[in-house]
């Protein structure tokens, strides 16, 4: 526990120094030109640690990493990305059940098939209605049944209209899943996948995520915060979903970007199971005009 | 033997001796009694510390069924609890004087299940070690919070009338027994405060405890609606309804006559109370738990007439499921065998007895566990969207080894409780205040004020 909040203290610390850009901007300029010659030199460059310290270190041992995005701790993420309102906008007519957003939302967040956070699901209304595919995440409602229940408020709702967890707080009590009428939510049963996963956890990336918590689809904000998609959005090939800024009145697919109130005014945007009252923010855009014929042997070979 | 004999010729009359023979001789059969209960508790850690270990993957809930014969346990133990209340509160502020010996028999009862009901919900929980969470951060918009409130507040409650009433008969047991173990007197002592049979302490009492029969009353219908408003106040098909406050009350009063019978039944038998708990009391037990059963069954009609005449969406599907489909057996078990023929049964006098009413009341709390378990599981099982993209284990509730011994520990804990309780206490009162009340004036102006 300790060990922890130190962990986090210093995070902190650093996030803060980070932010004072003017040091962010030179070790930044300093691995981007330092890795190219690599092999010969053996000047030294001056670092900042994640503790604060100024250390020197051979530029032979200096590697370009991949930037990673490790989300706020928990405490900060429950404030939320200031003057934003996400919105996701699902256009049914589009989905074929090419499962990419599945597969990309698995992959970041270190889930098995077996108890992914989306769903795409196979929907018929009625027998003489056509079938279509639903992608399913959670619908971040701005009623949330989840967050009322909880009964330590490990699960929250942001300013910027997200519902995330907590699972340093969450007791495993499941109130939230039994209150969740879309069924957004999945558990660790027992111990998670991937291990002793060596990131500091943020309820922004849900990771690492722990035995005996609740988890669910959290939108990414730790993407958002880099003015990145979430990867869902990013990974569907059909354009399918779009994403943004209730404020701003815009949506993006990745591909083109329009404004939200026009598309769901072109296309008759709905939420689904308006009745309940939980006001989400996920909308869905009904499934006319098909890209694509319905065909169910898309589920099997993506399995496969 | 030989200081149970002399310990027993030293107590004043027959009365005396019958109530307190098994607190101060122990018989083989207690001994085993007490080994089996033991070894079932021990199984059932094992079964804990599994589940401890691996976490609740060792049971058979999934993300769908989220709750399963942990939850449903609960349910059935908070309902038992209610029996404390029934007789110690209604029958005795009705004046009902024939169910006074039954008194503390059901204020024992009400104390273990309200302690295996608090036992059992930290079973459930995926992170027990935080579970004072919910004190530091004590989110009162949630319904658990509620339920969490008014358990501890029923729990003092029970307790203090169970104290209360055991009270003189301590003092009793502190000045007649004095042939026990060391480390008996020194419970009596101890636990019998300064209780000396002065008037003043005697008047105290009986204001406290008409104070705490009424205040129990309430507590306790609040007890098991806010366990139904767990349910209640989520969106689930059997759970969306505004009759399960009266629906849970009326089925915990029932099913709490019902453990009453049984325990009665094991008393009087293993005991040698025949003289005290007598073949009227089960029949008049026999008649109340009819009524009970008739209140219970209305708000059953009300639970599923209304549903099943609409069959609405996920509401008919899960309707189906019990009338017709995978639930149907068990559920007819419990709606027949637990509620229906019960009740016809009993309405012969013959039935009443005590062998045929041990044996009706039986079905009655097997029924009573299976409805708490139809009340929690199939409702999970029809989510509004469909179940799809999951693990096959995902789509099927069928309860693991762990769950069972953990679940059958939890009836170990709850006897064991209240074996060890009997057997420490008398538990038919052996103090009758009448004779006092009697010839004290200011007493008989608080008991008669009807």
């Amino acid at each position: 526990m300790d060990d922890n909040t130190n962990k986090m203290d210093s995070r902190r610390q650093f996030i803060k120094q980070i932010s004072t850009g003017g040091i962010l901007a030179a070790t930044g300029l300093g691995i981007n030109s330092l890795t190219s010659c690599k092999e010969t030199s053996q000047e030294k460059t001056t670092l900042l640690t994640t503790d604060g310290k100024l250390v020197q270190v051979p530029n032979s041992e200096i590697e370009a990493m991949e930037h990673l995005h490790l989300g706020v701790p928990p405490m900060e993420a429950r404030k939320g990305i200031p003057g934003k309102r996400f919105v996701m906008v699902v256009d049914l007519s589009k989905c074929k059940n090419a499962r990419k957003c599945v597969q990309s939302c698995d992959k970041h967040h270190n889930l098995t098939p077996d108890r992914p956070y989306i769903k795409v699901l196979e929907m018929k209304d009625n027998e003489n209605s056509s079938p279509y595919w639903m992608p399913k995440k959670c619908f971040h409602c701005d009623n949330p049944p989840c967050v009322k229940v909880c009964p330590v408020g490990a699960t929250f709702k942001r300013t910027d209209g997200i519902v995330l967890v907590d699972n340093e707080r969450c007791i495993g009590c499941r109130f939230c899943m039994a209150a969740c009428p879309y069924s957004a939510r999945v558990f660790n049963w027992g111990d998670p996948p991937e291990g002793k996963l060596d990131v500091p956890y943020s309820p922004e990336t849900s990771l690492p995520s722990k035995k005996g918590t609740v988890a669910k689809c959290d939108f990414c904000p730790e993407m958002l915060r880099d003015n990145k998609l979430p990867h869902c959005v990013t990974a569907c090939p059909n354009g399918v979903i779009y994403f943004g800024d209730e404020i701003d009145d815009t949506v993006t697919n990745g591909e083109e970007t329009v404004r939200f109130s026009t598309l769901l005014k072109d296309k008759a945007g709905y939420r689904y199971m308006e009745d309940l009252g939980t006001k989400p923010r996920v909308y869905y855009l009904p499934p006319v005009d098909r890209l694509f014929p319905f065909e169910k042997e898309n589920l099997e070979i993506s399995e496969s | 033997m030989k200081t149970v004999e002399s310990q027993l010729n030293k107590l004043d009359n027959k009365r005396e001796k019958d109530l307190l023979r098994h607190l101060v001789s122990t018989s083989l059969q207690y001994k085993l009694w007490v080994g089996f209960l033991l070894l079932i508790i021990l199984i059932g850690m094992f079964a804990y510390f599994r589940q401890l270990k691996y976490g609740l993957v060792v049971t058979a809930m999934r993300d769908y069924t989220s709750w399963g014969i942990y939850i449903s346990n609960f349910v059935f133990f908070v309902a038992i609890s209610l029996v404390g209340s029934l007789f110690s509160s209604i029958l005795k502020l009705n004046k009902n004087e024939w169910a006074k010996p039954l008194t503390r028999i059901s204020e024992i009862i009400a104390v273990s299940a309200i302690i295996c009901a608090a036992a059992i919900i930290i079973v459930d929980m995926g992170r027990p070690d935080r579970f004072f969470n919910v004190i530091r951060y004590f989110r009162i918009q949630s319904p658990i919070i509620w339920d969490v409130i008014i358990i501890s507040t029923y729990l003092v409650v029970s307790f203090l009338l169970l104290y209360l009433s055991i009270l003189p008969d301590l003092a009793f047991c502190r000045d007649k027994l004095t042939e026990l173990p060391k480390w008996k007197k020194r419970l009596y002592r101890i636990t019998a405060i300064n209780w000396v049979h002065d008037p003043k302490q005697i008047m105290m009492l009986q204001k406290v405890t008409k104070i705490l029969a009424v205040a129990v009353l309430p507590v306790a219908f609040a007890i098991h609606t806010v366990t139904s408003w767990l349910f209640a106040t989520t969106w689930r098909p059997g759970w969306d309804s505004t009759n399960l406050g009266p629906y849970f009350v009326s089925g915990a009063f029932m099913a709490g006559a019902a453990i009453i019978i049984i325990a009665m039944y094991f008393i009087r038998k293993h005991l040698n109370l025949k003289a005290y708990i007598r073949e009227d009391h089960f029949d008049k037990m026999g008649k109340l738990l009819v009524l009970l059963s008739l209140v219970y069954l209305y708000f059953n009609i009300n639970e599923y007439l209304g549903p099943a005449f609409k069959m609405v969406g996920v509401e008919g599907e899960h309707i189906t499921e019990l009338f017709v489909g995978k639930y149907a057996p068990m559920y007819w078990f419990v709606q027949l065998g637990g509620l229906v023929l019960p009740i016809v049964f009993l309405l012969f006098k013959g039935m009443r007895k005590p062998l045929p009413i041990f044996i009706i009341s039986t079905f009655v709390i097997l029924g009573a566990w299976f409805k708490r378990f139809l009340i929690v599981i199939p409702s999970l099982q029809h989510p509004y969207l469909p179940i799809q993209g999951v693990d096959e284990s995902y789509l099927h509730y069928n309860p693991t080894w762990e769950e069972w011994s953990i679940t059958f520990a939890s009836f170990a804990w709850f006897l064991l409780i209240i074996t060890v309780l009997i057997k420490l206490f008398p538990v038919i009162p052996v103090e009758k205040h009448d004779h006092v009340s009697k010839s004290n004036p200011i007493l008989n102006i608080l008991k008669n004020e009807n």
